[in-house]
């Protein structure tokens, strides 16, 4: 099957040693590879185009020719691009002055929000908070049962004044949670969402309405890892209709490459903050760039012979 | 359909340009792409209806557009057998093994399914082998509910799944039911451990005979990492058909063409949404439309 990128791109280089400096053509070959490589990787085709288009603009200038060994340099850039990209300013939950801090999640169906609003509770509950879960997925079936035994799970409190199943008003409910958390004195409210299309326009409105209501100090996008191309356009579709603070990137324990990383952050400007790694309410970790950014392109040999040259 | 589409500006700029240089095709190559059909079929594609164009010297934008519909629906295989197998054999009922990675639509699949059955008259009964995620048993018996058939289930999370899946046979047997349609947990395909439990699942039904149809639940958002799902939930468990789902949304799941070619396996029924009604038989044209179009 396919070689890694680390192999071609090895592969590349080495029937360039020897050269002083790279053609255009190496860049193109290089480039080229890249670019496979990243749509492989589930990279979105217009972030890839420009990715490549800086990576080839460098390669062809002054710190590529000037370079010990100039393939190896491309390299380099690309890895640097990469990171720059996927990280950019990390930065901690944005906690409210006046409590409570409202955190809502959004995404599409089965992307994992409910599961990460309990790691959320737990995260949270870890450092001395006292969070409240609020179920306003009210549509999708049992929803608020799982919410409820996730919470429990996590040993946090769980607001569900719904049934579910059809009935119930989530932007109500959000309202309603929030105020009693402020009431009864929880610092942080996690407002579990019902998972939608971002061209259902009727649930992206409901979406809206439930931000109005709550006005969150984060808005959480949670994106499944696994997404290929759509990943921008469903990206767009929620920053245009409920907007978004953060992303949270999940089901990274599977073997996807996780391109969407890099299509959400570029094309969205907003950061990845955390990483989803499993079922369990303890598989949550901060977001790191630079592990993405080997993930993404399977570098780490090529990065390694760039250390040792 | 969306006439400014990037194919559709593709296909003009390229016919309105005196050689067909290779960023024209290019433009063709990342409609496919953006579809999700993957960097080598796309290239092959895009191969075979360059050679027709310059063998036919095509000039005209309906034509050459009307070429790769033809490419891809030869592709995406028309022939291929997409019924369900569900007849009851002798004492035994048709057994449906539902399978695939987290959130893809399994449990809802099970309850559209059976909805379908049920309006063909047939006798269901639904196991609820995911004892692990959170309300997974209470999801699928709302569903049952909602359908009218019943649910067979632990009143245990973290029961021993095959033993539920089992059992769920067996009362189907017991009850002269036509079909059992068993849900399982949601597991990523590279997590060993749950991929040899989804084999003992199976092996443990077959006790009772063989299974009839595996399906395998593919989420149209998954990008390529949906050939790695198909291969290996094949290995392991024998997969027979592809449910394709979430197609109501802006993703194409043009990542089904490389797995049905490389794995033989036909993608056989579409999920449209949420509701019961949204499930729908596999057509090979309106996919290829939806992605050309
Ligand atoms: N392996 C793995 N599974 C996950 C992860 N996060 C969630 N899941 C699983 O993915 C499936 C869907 O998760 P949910 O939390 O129900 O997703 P959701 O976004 O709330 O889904 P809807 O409410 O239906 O839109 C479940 O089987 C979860 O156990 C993760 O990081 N890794
Ligand atoms: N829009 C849309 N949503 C769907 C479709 N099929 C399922 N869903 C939704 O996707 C989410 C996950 O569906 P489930 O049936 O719970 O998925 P699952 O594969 O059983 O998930 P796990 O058991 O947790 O692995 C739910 O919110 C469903 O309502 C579909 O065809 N279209
Ligand atoms: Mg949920
Ligand atoms: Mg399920």
């Amino acid at each position: 099957m396919f070689s890694s990128l680390s192999d071609r791109l090895t592969a590349t280089f080495r029937s360039l040693r020897g050269k002083g400096r790279l053609s255009p053509e190496d860049v193109d070959t290089t480039v080229r590879e890249i670019r496979r490589a990243l749509l492989e990787a589930d990279v979105a085709l217009p972030v890839v185009r420009q990715f490549t288009t800086a990576v080839r603009e460098r390669a062809l200038g002054e710190e590529v020719s000037q370079a010990l060994n100039p393939a190896q340099q491309v390299v380099k850039i690309v890895n640097d691009e990469l990171i720059s990209i996927l990280g950019g300013e990390t930065r901690r939950l944005r906690l409210a002055k006046t409590p409570p801090t409202v955190i809502m999640l959004a995404g599409l169906q089965g992307a994992g929000k409910t599961t990460l609003a309990g790691k959320l509770a737990r995260h949270l509950r870890n450092l001395n908070h006292r969070p409240l879960l609020v179920a306003c997925d009210l549509q999708r079936p049992n929803a608020v049962n799982q919410l409820q035994i996730t919470g429990e799970r996590a040993g946090v409190d769980v607001y569900a004044p719904e049934p579910g199943n059809g009935v119930g008003d989530p932007v109500a409910v959000a309202r309603a949670g929030v105020e009693h958390a402020r009431s009864q004195g929880y610092d942080v409210v996690v407002l579990d969402t019902a998972g939608r299309l971002g061209i259902d326009a009727e649930m992206m409105q409901q979406a809206a309405d439930i931000r109005t209501a709550t006005n969150p100090d984060e808005i959480l996008f949670v994106l499944d890892a696994m997404i290929g191309q759509d990943a921008v356009q469903t990206a767009e579709a929620f920053r245009d209709g409920v907007g978004f603070t953060g992303v949270v990137l999940t089901k990274l324990d599977g073997d996807a490459r996780g391109g969407a990383a890099l299509s959400v952050r570029s094309v969205t400007g907003q950061p990845v903050m955390f990483a989803s790694t499993g079922e369990k309410l303890d598989d949550f970790e901060l977001f790191h760039p630079d592990r993405m950014a080997s993930r993404i392109l399977d570098l780490g040999d090529v990065l390694t012979l760039i250390e040792q040259a | 359909a969306r006439s400014n589409s990037a194919l559709g500006k593709g296909l003009l700029a390229l016919l309105s340009r005196d050689t067909l240089d290779e960023g024209t095709w290019e433009e063709v190559e990342d409609t496919l792409l953006l579809a999700d059909i993957g960097v080598d079929p796309a290239t092959e594609i895009v191969d075979s209806l360059r050679e027709r164009v310059r063998v036919l010297g095509t000039r005209e934008p309906e034509r050459l557009r009307e070429m790769l519909r033809e490419e891809l629906i030869r592709v995406v295989d028309p022939g291929m057998d997409r019924s369900l197998k569900v007849e009851r054999h002798g004492e035994r009922p048709a057994v449906v093994l539902v399978v695939g990675v987290n959130g893809t639509g399994k449990t809802t699949t099970v309850g559209k399914l059976a909805r379908v059955l049920v309006a063909q008259d047939k006798d269901v009964v639904l196991g609820a082998a995911d004892t692990f995620r959170a309300a997974a048993a209470d999801q699928l018996q709302t569903w049952g509910d909602r359908v009218g058939v019943p649910t067979v289930r632990s009143d245990r999370d973290g029961a021993d799944p095959a033993a539920v899946a089992f059992d769920a046979v067996k009362t189907g047997i017991e009850m002269e039911a036509d079909v059992v349609l068993v849900d399982t947990a949601g597991r990523l395909q590279n997590k060993a451990g749950l991929m040899d439990e989804l084999g003992k699942v199976k092996r443990v039904v077959e006790k009772h005979g063989p299974v009839d149809e595996v399906l395998l639940v593919l989420d149209a958002t998954t990008g390529q990492n949906g050939m790695q799902q198909a291969r290996v939930f094949s290995e392991v468990v024998h997969v027979t058909g592809i449910v394709l789902t979430k197609l109501d949304g802006t993703a194409k799941g043009g990542i089904v063409v490389a797995v049905q070619r490389a794995l033989g396996v036909p993608v056989k029924l579409i999920g449209l949404g949420e509701g019961v009604d949204d499930l729908a038989p596999f057509e090979v044209e309106a996919f290829v439309d939806a992605i050309v179009s």
